[in-house]
């Protein structure tokens, strides 16, 4: 059992403003949770707060319901992967991997069990007498999470771990990070800003923005129904189609000059709301519950899976994307009846940010 | 710029051929005036190549020692010169990296002011301070001995700045990741910061040993006895003959000797030492 939980955490570098502001956070045993958020938004921040690196203004931390707040980074037991897997440089890989052990007073026949063990699970057997410079980028990042592997602690802390791997190498570090945390079973904090390692990881995910956390949740629930316009523009690629609009006398919002949205199964509170359609839900063969008029097609990307179209609904200034199977071909002019189902259509209060429910929903 | 043309390869090739002359011509003059007699030497021309007096003159040298100037033996004053030159290179070298380490990793009140003030003293060589630091080392009764040579010179700030420079540029996570791996200030600097630094100490270890080998001034006023001579004073004295000639035959086999140490640290460390004067192992 090692829970991660944070109560009230404030964060104020000296001379700027909160970089965290009350976060409270709970991991689960054996969870993965990935923070993700837009660079600078404090999500670093909170990952070392939990790390001991970095001391909170305000607020305690706790690590398998012992307050750690107090306590060194040495002493909490966690082990962390650094985004420049941070080797030390003149030691060799093996040694590398056992000097967290040695510093623990466990003896040598132990640490040489332990270093053996992890090495054949990230399979760097071959590379213990190397040194970090003789590795590639992959196998340094098998390393560092070997370090982090071979102290058997509490709680995993990744911070980007990927972001120094080129492409196809991510995928498959990513995958290994999955199949191996829900092996260890270890409870892990994984910080990144990259959505697509957010999705596929993390059991739960948390979306942070300016020192706030905007919506807690799995990864597929955040999608569906994202709580704030901030995680609804963040999360998905293209983003989500978001069009600011008012609602007339009758309760309708207004989309262009023609399409009227009839919204009487939202709690409505406000009057300036705006729309979100997830480009995948505009339907091109008019079959959706609700009308959005004619798409004018402007542009269009082939991706080889499916196909973007870019364009405007007749009447309405705000650009839309969606999204295509790459068999259907549309020229650039050619214009689309687009419609949705009523309930992928989303809402949210434009001052506040916030969602409006759906009654059905509830 | 890099150009392959035969002609500038052949200018280029001139070029260096002509500065191996002129650096390694009076260096080869020395060696082969301290192998002839010494009255060979007294009159026109010199020679150019070697004489017969090898053995002779270089174990007179190592083992008695001109009675001109004190009669140390070139040996005993070799090894004086051998224990300041050391002594100064390892405490520059320890006090620099306490210094750096403290100025780099740890937040004190102060730790600019003191930073600057080591900086400051790149103002203040021996030679400027030459008579309070004598002052200083007399009233210690350090004159005469191997303290006295070794301690003034021991405090650097070309070389704390030099590893303060190097210790900022490695990255932060490298701590940070001792932090975790449970590694306090002692074990960092011992197991971490000093093996990392080894290139830069092996570069600075030959600028070092080289400055404190060539020291004149200060050991000449310090040194009184005969016992503490270093080298580099004895060939100075040996000139100081009063009425006689010199003895250029010994002198030139004492300033060849006086050449070997040197020559053989760098030839001994010299790949460490373009290591860390171009390579950043990170």
């Amino acid at each position: 059992m090692s829970e991660v939980e944070l109560k009230q955490i404030v964060k104020i570098f000296p001379g700027s403003t909160k970089a965290l502001d009350e976060i409270d956070l709970k991991v689960k045993d054996r969870e993965l949770m990935v923070i993700l958020g837009p660079s600078g938004c404090g999500k670093s921040t909170l990952l070392r707060i939990v790390a001991g690196l970095e001391k909170a203004t305000d607020g305690r931390v706790f690590i398998d319901g012992q307050d750690v707040t107090e306590q060194e980074p040495g002493t909490r037991d966690i082990a962390m992967v650094f985004q420049n897997y941070a080797l030390y440089p003149h030691m060799t890989v093996f040694k590398n991997l056992a000097y967290g052990l040695k510093n623990r007073k466990i003896n040598k026949s132990e640490i040489n069990r332990r270093v053996k063990e992890v090495a054949e699970t990230l399979q760097i057997e071959e590379y213990l007498d190397r040194k970090p410079s003789q590795l590639s980028g992959g196998q340094r990042q098998r390393v560092a999470m070997g370090r982090a592997i071979a102290r058997n602690p509490k709680v995993f802390l990744f911070d980007e771990p990927l972001s120094n791997l080129d492409a196809k190498l991510r995928i498959q570090v990513r995958l290994e990070i999955s199949r191996l945390q829900s092996k260890l079973g270890v409870t892990s904090l994984y910080v990144t800003h990259d959505q697509v390692e957010a999705m596929t990881l993390g059991h739960r995910l948390v979306l942070m923005n300016e020192g706030r956390i905007e919506q807690i949740g799995e990864p597929l629930q955040v999608y569906e129904s994202p709580e704030t316009l901030f995680v609804a523009g963040f999360i998905g690629s293209p983003p989500m189609n978001l069009v600011p609009g008012e609602l007339n006398e009758k309760g309708e919002f207004n989309l262009g000059s023609t399409v009227k949205i009839k919204l009487d199964d939202f709690q409505i509170k406000s009057k300036k709301l705006t729309l979100g359609i997830r480009p995948e839900h505009l339907l091109i063969d008019g079959t959706g519950a609700v009308m959005l008029g004619e798409f004018i097609v402007e542009n269009y990307e082939r991706q080889g899976a499916d196909n973007y179209l870019y364009g405007k609904i007749n009447g309405l200034s705000h650009p839309l994307i969606t999204r295509v199977p790459a068999d259907t071909i549309h020229s650039v002019g050619s214009t689309i009846n687009l419609s949705c189902e009523k309930n992928k259509l989303h809402f949210f209060c434009s001052d506040t940010g916030s969602r409006i429910e759906n009654k059905k929903d509830t | 710029m890099v150009e392959r043309r035969p002609w500038l390869n052949f200018m280029t090739h001139l070029v260096l051929i002509f500065g191996v002359v002129l650096t390694l011509f009076p260096v080869w003059m020395t060696f082969v005036a301290s192998t002839h007699p010494g009255e060979v030497l007294a009159i026109k021309p010199l020679p150019i190549w070697f004489g017969d007096r090898f053995l002779e003159n270089y174990s007179f040298l190592i083992t008695e020692g001109l009675p001109g100037a004190g009669g140390v033996p070139v040996g005993k004053m070799m090894m004086n010169s051998l224990i300041m030159a050391v002594g100064i290179t390892i405490g520059k070298i320890t006090v620099s990296l306490l210094a750096a380490y403290a100025v780099v990793y740890f937040r004190f009140p102060m730790r600019m002011l003191f930073f600057w003030l080591i900086f400051i003293t790149l103002m203040l060589p021996v030679e400027v301070r030459i008579l309070p630091t004598f002052d200083v080392i007399a009233k210690l009764e350090l004159l005469n001995s191997y303290t006295g040579l070794c301690l003034p010179l021991i405090a650097s700030a070309t070389a704390t700045f030099l590893f303060r420079q190097f210790f900022m540029t490695i990255p932060e996570e490298l701590i940070e990741a001792a932090k975790i791996d449970r590694a306090g200030p002692i074990r960092f600097f011992f197991e971490i910061l000093i093996p990392m630094s080894r290139t830069n100490i092996a570069a600075l270890f030959i600028v070092l040993f080289i400055y404190g080998w060539n020291q004149y001034l200060w050991p000449l006023l310090v040194t009184t006895e005969e016992d503490y001579y270093t080298i580099v004073m004895g060939v100075h004295r040996m000139l100081n003959t009063g009425e006689s000639l010199p003895v250029w035959d010994q002198i030139m086999g004492t300033a060849t000797l006086a050449l070997l140490p040197p020559v053989l640290i760098i030839l001994l460390m010299q790949k460490l030492f373009v290591k860390g004067l171009i390579e950043t192992e990170k």
